[in-house]
């Protein structure tokens, strides 16, 4: 609860942490709010010439170019959005955290490979690599979120090692040893906890950059496929529209705007908040 | 120093034989058949076969990658199977392209971010270093496609000062490099402003505020130099996020450069193009990140010594 107290007594944190409520109290509800079905392709849903409905009257932000609601899509998208947020985003954590303290436990070879393989993924351009694999694969949600984690988890397992590495040396762990404590104990019980900070910003920031992720692999049309709507993929339907109905592309892209930018800034304070040693830093 | 420098050389080639391998397997592994995309899908199975055999994919995997490194010694990097040209011909003559684009962008990124953050830091906890800050966390959070999109909505479709898409004249770049700079100059802002704090808190600075000098001179002279060194750094890093980010600048604005080739490939399942593209991506990793640590002891002279 301290840390929630924290978080609302700095104004931008507390402007994310409300946005991030928002979309997932949305994206929960999104059957009770929508207005409309995400997938119905409504009679009245065009024009007389056949182009989308501006934003306004009967739908609040317009028909997409098949006459389906774009605020019912948007709400549904939400979902797909934070589904491989969460999923992708905890398991990259997960592959993470499970090198990083491996790595930085052991000693010797096992250590020096594992940070080696990682060295290499850092060379990866790891959007492209995303792009290559999600475009051979069959794309589907689960598929995307694989993809995702695994151009994601080499970041935190270098923070991870290095603070392992740090972890190891100091006179507690040192004691535990001493104690005869074998090495599952030490790593769970006294390393692990230490952690937990780590595992929390990551597990927040990473968010962000997964959404983002989906969103642009669906806009490239090999992420999330049509008809399940997803913030990116309404935008890849409707780019080549977007001169006559540029609301197709604003709407979905301040959304996905907003709710990075939200999961960064109550990342960004977490931080602060857990590590004080750097506060006040970028 | 020649041994830490062979040293570091070692090291890189040995990341790109580790990506060319891993590119490699990941590529074969994948279920997308390239001998079925080349044949058409009414080809019969007899046809597929031949092709298959006719790009050697007939082979087992590993004598598949020996033929593949060895041809790498001598700069082979095979045949396209769609255009059936050099992939290194078809990689040399995107190159400029990609290049122009990634300089430029580059240079706004570099340009707004230790402008902003050398302004946020000096006017630190004021409104200027607020509004810079939350502007910073906007960049970062920008999904690139969408601010290319917004651009080219205002700048090109609503006002008309930058044209559409195409490449060939200065005004054509506006648009890409703004939009791969956007993103960065958030990051490059954050750490220019937290970098600079930190030296504008040293004694030293304290010693040429008492001395009497006025602050630009402080700031250019004293303090952005000694605040400059993670940027060099981070530029080095910066060119493999850019290798992806160009992937999707280039489509939306329809530039001629590696990324719209490796797109082009990865539709129609073209292996060597993709292998080509990713190594040339690794490549550039590496070498700037290894330039990055070559600059940094001309930048910071302790560097040199310990």
């Amino acid at each position: 609860m301290g840390i929630l107290r924290s978080l609302s007594r700095q104004p931008a944190a507390l402007f994310g942490l409300v946005i991030v409520v928002a979309v997932v109290v949305l994206a929960l509800a999104a059957p009770l709010i929508a207005p409309f079905s995400p997938d119905d392709q409504m009679f009245d849903g065009l024009t007389l010439e056949g182009a989308p409905m501006p934003p306004g009257g009967q739908f609040l932000l317009g028909t997409d170019t098949l006459g389906r609601d774009l605020f019912s899509r948007m709400l549904f998208g939400a979902r797909t959005s934070l589904i491989i947020g969460i999923v992708a985003n905890g398991i990259a954590v997960s592959i993470g955290l499970f090198v990083g303290i491996v790595a930085g436990y052991l000693r010797g070879l096992p250590s020096n490979i594992l940070m080696r393989f990682t060295d290499l993924m850092m060379a990866f351009p790891a959007l492209l690599l995303a792009i290559v694999l999600a475009a051979l694969l069959k794309p589907s949600l689960w598929i995307v979120a694989m993809v995702i984690a695994l151009v994601n988890w080499v970041q935190v397992a270098r923070i991870v090692y290095t603070e392992t590495r740090g972890l190891v040396e100091r006179d507690f762990i040192m004691a535990e040893r001493s104690l005869g404590a074998g090495h599952g104990r030490i790593l769970l019980l006294h390393i692990l906890p230490h952690l937990v900070p780590t595992a929390i910003v990551w597990g927040t920031l990473g968010i962000a950059t997964t959404v983002l992720l989906e969103a642009t692999l669906s806009f490239l049309g090999i992420g999330v496929q049509p008809p399940q709507p997803s913030w990116g993929n309404i935008i890849f339907e409707s780019q080549s529209y977007f001169q006559a109905a540029p609301w197709l592309v604003f709407f979905p892209g301040m959304v996905i705007l907003l709710t990075a930018l939200a999961f960064n800034l109550v990342g960004d304070a977490l931080r602060d908040i857990l590590d004080p040693t750097q506060r006040g830093r970028g | 120093m020649a041994f830490v420098l062979l040293r570091r050389l070692g090291q890189a080639l040995l990341i790109l034989l580790g990506v060319a391998a891993i590119t490699f397997v990941l590529l074969y592994a994948l279920p997308a058949d390239p001998a079925r995309m080349i044949a058409g899908r009414s080809a019969t199975a007899q046809t597929v076969a031949s092709i298959r055999h006719e790009l050697g994919l007939d082979q087992p995997l590993i004598i598949q990658f020996w033929t593949y490194l060895s041809g790498l010694l001598y700069g082979d990097l095979g045949r396209s199977y769609a255009q059936k040209t050099e992939v290194w011909t078809l990689i040399v003559a995107r190159l400029p392209a990609t290049l122009i684009l990634m300089a430029t962008g580059i240079t706004v990124e570099v340009v707004l971010g230790v402008t902003f953050g050398t302004v946020a830091a000096v006017k630190r906890g004021g409104t200027v270093d607020r509004l810079v800050m939350m502007a910073s966390f906007v960049g970062v959070s920008a999904p690139q496609f969408v601010v290319a999109l917004l651009l080219l909505y205002v700048f090109a479709v609503t006002l008309g000062w930058f044209p559409m898409s195409g490449y060939g004249s200065f005004a054509h770049v506006v648009l890409p490099a703004t939009t791969l700079g956007v993103l960065g100059a958030g990051w490059y802002a954050r750490m220019v402003r937290s970098a600079m704090i930190d030296v504008l808190n040293q004694d030293y600075v304290r010693t040429a505020r008492a001395k009497g000098l006025s602050s630009r001179r402080i700031i250019f002279r004293h303090a952005l130099p000694n605040a400059i060194l993670p940027i060099v750094a981070m530029i080095g890093i910066d060119i493999g996020q850019f290798m992806g980010g160009v992937v999707v600048v280039e489509a939306v604005y329809g530039w001629p450069g590696i990324g719209q080739l490796a797109w082009q490939a990865i539709q129609q399942v073209d292996i060597p193009i993709i292998m080509g593209v990713t190594l040339t991506s690794a490549l550039a990793i590496v070498t700037g990140n290894l330039l990055a640590d070559l600059i940094a002891p001309f930048i910071d002279p302790r560097i040199r010594t310990s």
